[in-house]
């Protein structure tokens, strides 16, 4: 770390090649240096030094949401996009606490952010002064790491440690605590951006184990009924390409997690749909009945495995992860392999190509026969004959205006399924949900922050109308910055998720789970200077997409009524075994 | 079943709260914990002392490693190894009480530090086990208080937890 320099050091002249900088003034040029572009977030009290460096440059634009939480989930988004960390900036106390939703879903999604948190003045510290919380308390649990900035000469260094810690290993969110006496506009220090950090107590690993990858080839070359199961590390991780060429070499069934989508074409033949809760019928039977599963990137989260101690009884399991803790923590592992994903899969393919070896093709054929039998089973199909528009045909749709090449930035419920299940995810990085806290409100944050980063690609928000009022004022910021973002409000009156468990397991007492009251979406979508359009019967559904998406710069806001009935189908039977489904209202496996 | 963890921690402010934290977020158990300075002021070592089956001590020992400030974890209860636990008991001792309890401490090596006409205060080394043994040992006499430190551990022969 930098030595202390008193604030009224005389020396500046004598070094006249190091910048001396306020402490607010170098978080802003740390973030440039670090090249960040946008920075999401909301000014107060103890930030207020900060914000005004900011005015004073341009090289780091700042986006002002209508809340925190917006700024997290923008930046969040961003980050699912890149791959790069988003900033987010947000002041003291209720700014903070404000931020915590987004801190902790994208800690449950390892998605790699850094969130400067405004602080009291240090010697107020513990006294409970206005607009004082312990931040590094409150967030301790649902970060990667926190910090809090003691000397303003260490900002510098501790801004780059963030980065270094949210974006390596495995990715998650980092908070650095700044209190408002560490960035005093009178007092300057020498300001200098390391290059790198070097951490003796965090040494991510990179490669993995060359020993685990042959035993993992060998037995992937030994399967009958192999499937490859990739999750949200794919994508994170950048190994697509990686994983694509594997799968397309050993022609092997690919099942993606909620996470993984994209991680592999959804329009391949190969692709047998998600896994898990609501995945397809032919994904869930494959996984249960095969004999290796090579699980890439994904954590055999309960969402996918049911009933744990029926978890595919017949399979050896091989699994690649960057994170050790992931490896046999509900499901047991017979070959771990820690490392990156990409550069494991890359190995991978190299050990393959040399021993030039192959499945047993007549077992992988007699294997495929049986997946495009359960393939026919349920196949994605629902009831199209009512004249009740379907969520599944307006995601359809959707996907086809689209090419499924759309950003699809989703809320939480039914309608994030819907997407999930019908939307024909062809590249990584396009499909952004809150996967694992599965957080209400983070559709059209994320959207907006995807679409300012790719200003010319499509970008879609799918959501309900519950989800969407839990950060509806984002609207507003819409407007300001010119974010285009197709908002497609899948409106059918109910908290669609709620009341499907309340249907199925509570003899359909919908306690709360309508939604009374609903504002003119139309009408407010105008209200914020944008478009809304009513679509009610499936024959206003194409002009109106195609209306929406010819309006390249104008967020479009598709109010759209759907059948309140529908249902979510497949849904693996709680308790049961992967394969354990309602494949409908009336039938089940 | 119980074991002893040795962590080798960053010495920095907030470390420890994030280390405890996981025990409690993830429902983990913690028996005892004793932490202080190394030799090198800029680590702490820890030592924890748990239960649990195998993948809740496998699960632990990632997790541990996971936090950004721990340097080294090891289940030094996996190995031969030296575990001692410093204990300090008042009891009342007066009448023919006091000799009973003055012999009691003697069989276990216990030490009288402190003496009032009335009470004995005694301090005690060993495993947990044998502080254990000891409390049982004292009968009937009147314990007015117990303070134990918690277990420390080291590997036995050549083997270090050291940078």
């Amino acid at each position: 770390m930098t030595s202390q320099t008193q604030p009224d050091d005389k020396s500046a002249d004598s070094t006249r090649a190091t910048e001396m900088l306020s402490g607010a003034a170098m978080v802003i040029r740390a973030l440039a240096d670090e090249g960040v572009e946008y920075l999401y977030g909301y000014p107060g009290g103890a930030v207020l030094h900060i914000y005004d460096a900011l005015f004073q440059q341009n090289k780091v634009k700042h986006v002002l949401v209508r809340h925190e939480q917006a700024a997290t989930h923008m930046a969040d988004a961003y980050a699912r996009a890149s791959g790069k960390a988003g900033v987010v900036l947000v002041t003291s106390g209720p700014g903070a606490t404000n931020a915590v939703t987004g801190i902790a879903t994208a800690y449950m999604d390892s998605i790699p952010m850094v969130v400067l948190t405004g602080q009291v003045m240090s010697h107020l510290i513990g006294g409970d002064a206005f607009q004082e919380t312990d931040m590094l308390g409150i967030s301790r649990p649902i970060c990667k790491h926190n910090m809090s900035v003691r000397r303003p000469e260490d900002i510098p260094y501790l801004i780059k440690k963030a980065f270094h810690i949210a974006q390596t290993g495995r990715p998650g969110p980092v908070v650095l605590d700044i209190p408002k006496d560490m960035t005093m506009p009178n007092q300057t220090f020498a300001y200098h951006y390391p290059a790198e950090i070097n951490l003796r107590s965090y040494q991510p690993k990179l490669k993995g184990h060359s020993g685990q990858i042959k035993k993992a080839v060998t037995a992937l070359l030994a399967a009958k009924k192999p499937i490859l199961y990739a999750g949200g590390g794919v994508i994170m991780g950048g190994a697509s390409n990686e994983l694509t060429e594997l799968a397309q070499l050993l022609n092997l069934p690919v099942t993606n997690t909620l996470m993984g989508l994209g991680a592999y074409p959804a329009g391949d033949k190969q692709f047998i749909g998600m896994l898990g809760m609501h995945g397809s019928y032919e994904a869930n039977q494959t996984m249960h009945h095969a004999d290796v599963i090579l699980a890439v990137g994904a954590r055999f989260d309960d969402r996918v495995t049911n009933n744990t101690k029926k978890f595919c009884p017949d399979a050896t399991i091989i699994h690649i992860d960057i994170d050790p803790a992931s490896i046999s923590k509900t499901i047991n592992t017979h070959i771990p392999i820690v490392g990156l994903v990409q550069p494991v899969l890359t190995e991978m393919l190299e050990v393959l190509k040399q021993k030039k070896k192959k499945l047993d093709s007549g077992a992988l054929e007699q294997w495929w026969q049986q997946i495009e039998q359960w393939r026919t089973v349920h196949g994605g199909r629902y009831d199209n004959t009512a004249p009740l528009l379907k969520p599944q045909y307006v995601i359809e749709q959707v996907s086809k205006i689209t090419k499924g090449e759309a950003y699809v930035c989703s809320d939480v419920g039914q309608h994030q399924m819907f997407a999930a299940q019908y939307y024909k995810f062809n590249k990584p990085n396009r499909w952004i949900n809150s996967g694992g806290l599965g957080t209400m409100g983070f559709g059209l944050p994320a959207a907006m922050g995807v679409k300012l980063n790719y200003p010319d690609a499509d970008v879609v928000c799918v959501t309900g109308e519950g989800s969407i009022q839990m950060n509806i004022q984002e609207l507003s910021t819409c407007k300001q910055y010119g974010l285009g973002v197709k908002i497609i409000n899948l409106n059918n009156g109910y908290l669609g998720m709620v009341k499907q468990w309340q249907d199925m397991n509570y003899e359909s007492r919908y306690a709360s789970s309508y939604m009374d009251s609903l504002p003119d979406f139309v009408k407010l979508a105008e209200a914020y200077g944008h478009v809304g359009i009513r679509v009610t019967t499936p024959e206003e559904l194409q002009p109106a997409l195609e209306r929406a998406f010819a309006l390249k710069d104008r967020l479009v806001f598709l109010d759209i009524h759907i059948d309140p009935k529908e249902h979510v189908y497949p849904m693996q039977v709680p308790g049961g075994a992967m394969n354990d489904m309602f494949l409908s209202k009336t039938e089940r496996t | 079943m119980r074991h002893i963890i040795s962590v080798l921690l960053e010495n920095e402010s907030g470390a420890l709260a994030r280390l405890v934290g996981l025990f409690a977020q993830r429902g983990y158990n913690i028996d005892s914990l004793n932490v202080a300075a190394t030799e090198d002021p800029t680590l702490s070592r820890l030592t924890l002392v748990t239960h649990g089956n195998d993948q809740v001590i496998e699960q632990i020992s990632k997790q541990l490693h996971k936090l950004i400030e721990v340097v080294k974890v090891s289940d030094i209860s996996e190995a031969a190894h030296i575990e001692r636990e410093l204990m300090l008991v008042k009891v009342k001792a007066s009448g023919n009480q006091r000799e009973e309890v003055k012999r009691c401490a003697d069989i276990f090596r216990g030490q009288i530090i402190d003496v009032t006409p009335a009470t004995y205060t005694i301090q005690l080394v060993g495993t947990s086990d044998k502080l254990d043994a000891f409390i049982q040992a004292l009968g009937t006499t009147p314990i007015m208080e117990v303070v134990r430190s918690g277990a420390s551990g080291i590997a036995r022969g050549e083997k270090t937890l050291a940078l």
